[in-house]
């Protein structure tokens, strides 16, 4: 650190009162961006689970579909114009619907089912106990083991609930890479079960799991699907769409949008105000240092030296003190939807720069009009 | 030979345009020499502190030159009136403009530092000047935690911290009783003047006129003539 810049640097923390009141400032609006933007990329993961769970790179489906927890059913005959498909190197249904499951203890909780294809078992999660050839025997369900597990009485190998008066048996548990977002158990079983057990509307597959030969035939594949009357998406494109319901279509989109202004006007208006009084009240010393000798260019250093590195302290706290409560959630909660990704950092740190930029741009305007003359004035 | 530090010859000062238009100074010359001790006095409102700030390269004037060593300062762009500020000129302030989150030794080293020196090397040198004034033992307080006089000396060893040719001095014992001013003038003029040095006192306390080489009268933007020459 060069000698003007560690001067600038003693002359902002050697402030105690201004500089904790600037640090407080930026790390509770960063705390509160990075809080909110954690927990909407943190509802999408969730809101996305199957997606990402099931993992197959195309999904056809309904054009209605906005969302992987509402689909809409297909007649079998897409599935067979899928797989006839060129580009197409196989192409399963997937079933996913909710149900309601009587416990042994005759309470009843309301569980996600997915059907896998009874051939290929394609997106099948990894086994933590159990065999995965037992989902073919009689009633056999796989019980994913996440944070909605206990709600089923965290059932074994063996246990047994009612579905529709149809008997299940756990004979698999599962870890999968995501929970869902409302809180519900998960069961895998086969397709033909899932269909046999839960009532249905007339069509039953509510997705086609498409693997393409390469990535390359994806766009030609979805051009097919489209001239059938339905639509492909990528995984990637499946997630955009439902955050982009989440965003659009509920509500979500603009409370976000209202809490991610209110974090930067309150770190805009706390350190902004805060830095702009330190400045000030050091405008005479400015002039002092400009009157001895120091150019505009040094002092612009020294005002942006400081609101950058109170910015930075101020963004590590905030970014720390969010992951810090998040963790505590998760210690409680582990479910807890909430997920610091580089796009959330990314977002915090615009914010932080704009304030660095805006409180600096009027403390150096101030500090650049002084005249070291009025120094001598008094 | 005695060289010449400050040249300064039909400078005219004016503020504000039409009624609003009021002249500080008014054709002032004047001349200073290096291992001299002058003294601008007069009341408030003469024109004293303009005069300072025009002589320092801080105040543009509407007609007039100054030469400081022979260097036509506003001839200087700005980057190198600074830099002439920097490398020749000293400055104590009459309300010291210390920081006062700093120590003595940082406020003593802030000229080393602005000349680019390392920190520390900056702070060691910064000391030696302490010693100078007899504040050495003081380097590490902050200057609230000093009286009034020690707060002045400090401002003198920042002055002084990078070998100025001239050393300007506004009102250096406005803030100080009486004994405290005029110790400070003596110890100035004994341990801070030399032969290499011209300082340059607006004052109008003169309880330490005894100390000037020279003082020069100012009244209504004219200097009215020397009053004492010790040469």
């Amino acid at each position: 650190m060069t000698g003007i810049l560690k001067l600038a640097y003693k002359l902002l923390v050697n402030d105690k009162a201004k500089f904790s009141a600037l640090l407080v400032g930026i790390t509770f609006a960063v705390y509160l961006m990075m809080f909110v933007t954690s927990m909407f990329s943190g509802v999408m993961v969730h809101a996305s689970a199957n997606i990402l769970n099931i993992g197959a790179p195309l999904w056809v489906m309904d054009p209605y579909v906005e969302t992987v927890s509402n689909s809409v059913g297909m007649p079998a005959y897409v599935l067979d114009a899928v797989r006839s498909m060129q580009g197409v190197k196989y192409a399963v249904p997937l079933y996913s619907g909710g149900a309601l499951v009587k416990l042994s203890d005759g309470n009843y909780q309301t569980v996600t089912v997915i059907g896998l294809d009874d051939t290929s078992l394609y997106g099948r999660p990894e086994l933590i106990a159990g065999k995965i050839q037992d989902i073919y025997a009689e009633n056999g369900f796989m019980v994913v083991k996440d944070a909605e597990f206990s709600k089923l009485e965290n059932p074994h190998i063996g246990s047994e609930f009612e579905l529709n008066d149809n008997r299940g048996v756990i004979v698999g548990i599962a870890k999968v890479a995501t929970s869902g977002l409302y809180g519900i158990p998960t069961l895998y079983t086969t397709y033909e079960r899932a269909i046999q057990y839960i009532p249905n509307p007339r069509f039953t597959i509510s997705y086609v799991l498409v693997e393409p030969k390469s990535t390359s035939d994806i766009p030609r594949i979805k051009q097919q699907v489209e001239a059938l009357g339905y639509r492909a998406r990528t995984k990637e494109e499946f997630m955009k769409n439902t955050e982009d319901f989440f965003l659009y279509k509920t509500g979500g989109g603009t409370n976000l949008l209202i809490m991610m202004l209110i974090s930067f006007t309150v770190g805009l208006s706390l350190s902004g105000q805060t830095f702009y009084t330190f400045i000030l009240e050091n405008l005479e010393r400015f002039g002092a240092l400009k009157a001895i000798g120091a150019k505009n260019r040094d002092l612009v250093g020294m005002i942006l030296f400081q609101a950058t590195f109170t910015a930075f302290t101020g963004f590590g706290l905030g970014i720390a003190l969010c992951v810090l409560l998040i963790l505590l959630a998760r210690a409680r909660l582990p479910s807890y939807a909430a997920m610091v990704t580089f796009g959330n950092l990314g977002i915090s740190f615009g914010m932080v720069v704009v304030i660095a930029a805006v409180s600096s741009y009027f403390g150096i305007r101030r500090v650049l009009k002084i005249e070291p003359f009025e120094i001598f004035r008094g | 030979m005695p060289k010449i530090a400050i040249q300064a010859s039909g400078l005219v000062k004016w503020f504000g345009e039409g009624e609003a238009k009021t002249t500080a100074l008014n054709d002032v010359s004047l001349e200073a020499q290096f291992g001299e001790m002058v003294y601008v006095v007069g009341p408030s409102g003469s024109g004293k502190t303009t005069l300072l700030s025009v002589l320092t390269g801080i105040l543009k004037p509407n007609v007039g030159k100054v030469l400081l060593e022979g260097t036509d300062i506003w001839g200087l762009n700005p980057d190198q009136l600074a830099d002439f500020r920097l490398g020749k000129i000293g400055f104590v302030f009459q309300d010291y403009h210390l920081f006062p989150r700093l120590t003595t030794a940082e406020n003593a080293a802030i000229p080393l530092i602005l000349k680019r020196k390392p920190w520390n090397e900056a702070l060691q040198e910064a000391e030696k000047y302490l010693d100078v004034v007899g504040l050495k033992s003081r380097a590490e307080l902050p200057p609230v935690k000093l009286s009034g006089g020690e707060q002045q000396r400090v401002a003198i060893a920042r002055a002084i911290a990078s070998q100025p040719d001239i050393l300007i001095m506004d009102e250096p014992t406005a803030s100080l009783d009486g004994d405290t001013g005029v110790a400070i003038l003596s110890f100035v003029q004994k341990n801070v003047l030399n032969n290499d040095r011209c300082i340059v006192v607006v004052t109008h306390d003169d309880r330490i006129y005894k100390f000037a080489t020279r003082i020069l009268n100012m009244e209504d933007g004219r200097l009215k003539g020397s009053e004492k020459s010790a040469i």
